[in-house]
């Protein structure tokens, strides 16, 4: 069994009220932090932690935190980013649910480090009936004297305000996020300034993922000496990874970042392996947005090294050979699945979830979503795959935020890969139409690379 | 002694200049002119806030600053990033930003009718410059391309929905000249329109300014729609005391003989108006007696305006009279009357096929 910090006390019944999570040991940590230690030192804990970000950039924490502008008579703010709307991600929706107080602490901890009286969960409108849940939890906290004015008596007030959101997956983009907030169109603003300096009505402030917020409880516990000890190299601590597609046991599992992606598929203790015992083609390792890996590439890396789930080897050989860890939104497919009708999908979504501030992004997939539609319904042509490249190439890093890489990587990292799938959907309309290219050779060894020429 | 202010010395393709700290990697550009500034198709230097969507004024960072030499990882949109000491900028120079820069322009035409020969915007529009400049010479887009239902903002202007390019320049401009907004966007990617919430009509005296800022031909003057084309007409700046204090009354008179057919604000090298107008100077100033005009407008050399020669025009004179002292010419002689050969009382038009001789033995 991998150790757990997230999760070890989710299956205790009545864990999501205030009672029972007080005697498992909750809010021991705020306590610790806002009586003991001081802002500082909490600040201090989690840069020692090596905790990154848990969104998907996978920026370190403590030094996110360390960013914030401190001007004299402004305010401060944390927002915590619950609009997880990546396709294939949904962890945050798990802990929320089920231990709404754990980001509740979190949020209490990380505000008193920041210095921050105000902080707002910002959750995606299609989660309905979770901010009923966690405006429990905040009543509950507010009424042991975990929330509001003179917490603890240590003079510290803060207030933890829930806020929906209208169902844009746009406004996961932190700056959109904050537009949002502040009622208005959920359009990202253009960087920099960054939210550290200007964010929350001009004010500075941090984002962060609900994963991350709740990690900095477990920190405060143990320690950042000690969470360090979790995980491999840079990548430390747990981590939640939301499974999904073509595995016997779907859900949310929190892992030590020190496993393989192999055990993390076929061990009975997570994935439980391919459904119905059919063979691994291809994986989306981090959520819709990062390039899809065929099975070949995905469980040993170019280098012929073991892969592993932590953000480096995921990472390793760039976008060539490798992919990202991302927001852990973990898409098995099998050799059934077709990839350019997933490619299709994806590019169908970000279209649709495109703001529309600026052009390649707003013209560029809706293209890229014709050109795609046209392949899979067997009207496309040789030039179209070409065309598509050139197309992402042109959007990718062109845009004001990171949605147009979003909607570009997973075409390009497609077509990269499984480029003669394309190809055989160009030659064999027909054939496209009723079935699949199946797993070919994407589960085969790497080739040795071949000798240098002299 | 005076305060001494520090420049930030900024080197964009290899042309050095020094500006003020907080001047944007356009501005600096435009300071240096020429072929090194960037296109800007959503900046409008009069607007707060507007710039970095359209993406046309992408640069390549190659040296951060002297600080920290490192060079920026992406492309930055020029018009809202600020430059630092010692930065080294490529434009036309950088490869990479000019096949971004092909790709951003694709990008904007791949919905855009391309009905150039019916709008009233060609010939001063930035977008038909912009594509004769950086854009590919065909496009591979193979699709039906976006339309929208008609909205009827008014008697005054014209909106074109599928021509816009969604620079946000109007909803700033509605934003900030006119005193409550109901101009704004609706809708999400690329079917996000320029709308007028509820259909509402406009009715703030500076909300004829978004037809100047709008950089193709959604918003168009209606009151000038389909009555000439621009390159046939005569640029004259000309100016009149306004009774609002907010307008500047400078303006620039579009005329053909003595006839007005529409008013702009003036607009400098970069097509954005030196100073907004009102409405009222706009659209029912339409005689040449209301103004006083000052002289031709200076058009770069480079626009169809110019192509015309309708700088410094004058009105035709009859030469005859100059050749004749002064004397007004006087018809000597009627031909009829004193040659056989033309028979003023058959009529050519009355005769089938080609005219004979015979005809005019009849």
């Amino acid at each position: 069994m991998g150790r757990k910090l997230l999760l070890d006390k989710a299956h205790i019944e009545g864990i999501r009220y205030y009672d029972t999570y007080r005697a498992n040991g909750g809010y021991a940590a705020a306590e610790k932090a806002l009586k003991s230690m001081g802002a500082e030192a909490v600040v201090e804990e989690v840069k020692k932690s090596g905790l990154r970000g848990r969104g998907g950039a996978g920026f370190p924490t403590g030094l996110k935190w360390s960013f914030i502008a401190k001007p004299e008579g402004v305010p401060r703010y944390l927002v915590c980013n619950a609009d997880e709307s990546e396709p294939g991600t949904f962890k945050d929706r798990y802990l929320m649910e089920f231990i709404p107080h754990l980001l509740v602490e979190g949020l209490l901890i990380s505000s008193f480090a920041l210095g921050a009286n105000r902080a707002y969960i910002y959750i995606r409108g299609e989660y309905a009936w979770i901010p009923d849940i966690l405006e429990q939890a905040i009543a509950e906290a507010k009424n042991k004297g975990w929330l509001g004015k003179n917490i603890l008596g240590t003079g510290y007030d803060l207030e933890i305000f829930v806020q929906r959101g209208a169902g844009a997956y746009i406004c996961g983009e932190e700056t959109a996020l904050l537009e949002s907030l502040e009622g208005k169109r959920g359009n990202p603003r253009i960087k920099p300034p960054f939210p550290a300096v200007k964010g929350l009505w001009g004010c500075p402030t941090v984002v962060n993922n609900v994963e991350t917020i709740a990690a900095v409880v477990p920190i405060i516990n143990i320690g950042g000496d000690e969470y360090i000890k979790f995980g491999i190299g840079k990548s430390t601590g747990t981590k939640l990874i939301s499974a999904c597609g073509n595995i016997n046991k779907p859900g949310v599992y929190e892992i030590e970042m020190n496993i393989s992606v192999e055990e993390f598929i076929y061990s009975d203790e997570y994935c439980g392996g391919i459904k119905g015992g059919k063979r691994l083609k291809a994986c989306i390792p981090g959520g819709s947005s990062v390039p899809v890996l065929p099975a070949n590439l995905l469980l040993k890396t170019a280098k012929g090294e073991t892969r592993m789930m932590t953000y480096e080897s995921l990472n390793d050989g760039g976008f060539a050979t490798g992919s990202m860890l991302g927001s852990g939104g973990f898409i098995v497919m099998d050799e059934d699945q077709c990839i350019v009708r997933n490619t299709l999908t994806f590019a169908r979504f970000y279209h649709h979830e495109s703001c529309g501030q600026c052009s390649p992004c707003r013209e560029g997939t809706g293209w890229m979503k014709k050109v795609l539609h046209n392949i899979e319904y067997g009207k496309g042509k040789m030039s179209d795959i070409d065309l598509l490249w050139d197309i992402q190439r042109k959007i990718e890093g062109n845009t004001i935020c990171p949605l147009g890489d979003a909607a570009a990587w997973p075409v390009a990292a497609a077509i990269r890969h499984f480029r003669d799938e394309f190809e055989w959907h160009v030659k064999h309309p027909d054939e496209a139409l009723t079935r699949n290219f199946g797993l070919a050779h994407y589960a085969d060894p790497l080739p040795a690379p071949a000798p240098a020429a002299v | 002694m005076a305060e001494e202010k520090k420049l930030f010395k900024v080197k964009i393709d290899n042309i050095s200049v020094e500006v003020e700290p907080g001047t944007t990697i356009l501005n600096a550009a435009r300071s240096i002119g020429g072929d090194v500034v960037p296109p800007a198709m959503c900046y409008y230097s009069k607007l707060q806030g507007s710039g970095g969507k359209c993406r046309t004024c992408l640069v390549k960072v190659t040296k951060g600053s002297e600080a920290d030499p490192r060079p920026m990882p992406k492309l930055v949109a020029s018009c809202r990033t600020t430059v630092m000491d010692g930065m080294e900028v490529a434009n036309i120079t950088s490869p990479e930003v000019q096949e971004a820069r092909k790709g951003v322009v694709e990008f904007l035409l791949l919905n855009h009718p391309l009905d150039c020969p019916v709008c009233d915007q060609a010939g001063e529009c930035d977008l038909q410059n912009l594509s004769y400049e950086h854009g590919a010479e065909a496009t591979r887009y193979e699709f039906k391309r976006r339309t929208f239902d008609k909205i009827d903002i008014g008697d005054k202007i014209q909106l074109h929905m599928t021509r816009c390019i969604l620079c946000y320049r109007c909803v700033f401009t509605a934003d900030q000249l006119t005193e409550k907004r109901e101009h704004g966007i609706l809708g999400r990617g690329d079917a996000s329109e320029i709308s007028t919430y509820i259909h509402q009509s406009l009715d703030n005296n500076f909300i004829g300014n978004v037809i100047d800022v709008c950089p193709v031909g959604a918003l168009t003057d209606k009151t000038f729609r389909f009555k000439n084309r621009v390159w046939f007409l005569k640029p004259m700046d000309a100016h009149r005391h306004c009774e609002d204090p907010k307008c500047c009354g400078k303006t620039v008179l579009w005329m053909r003989g003595d006839e007005v057919f529409r008013v702009t604000a003036r607009k400098d090298k970069y097509g954005e108006v030196e100073d907004f107008i009102c409405d009222t100077c706009r659209f029912d100033k339409k005689e040449k007696s209301d103004w006083i005009i000052e002289g031709p407008r200076k058009i770069d050399r480079h626009s169809v305006i110019s192509q015309g020669h309708y700088v410094n025009t004058v009105k035709p004179k009859d030469p005859l009279v100059e050749v004749l002292d002064g004397r007004q010419p006087k018809l000597l002689f009627d031909i009829h009357s004193t040659s056989e050969v033309n028979r003023p009382e058959i009529d050519l038009s009355k005769i089938e096929g080609p005219a004979h001789s015979d005809d005019f033995n009849k």
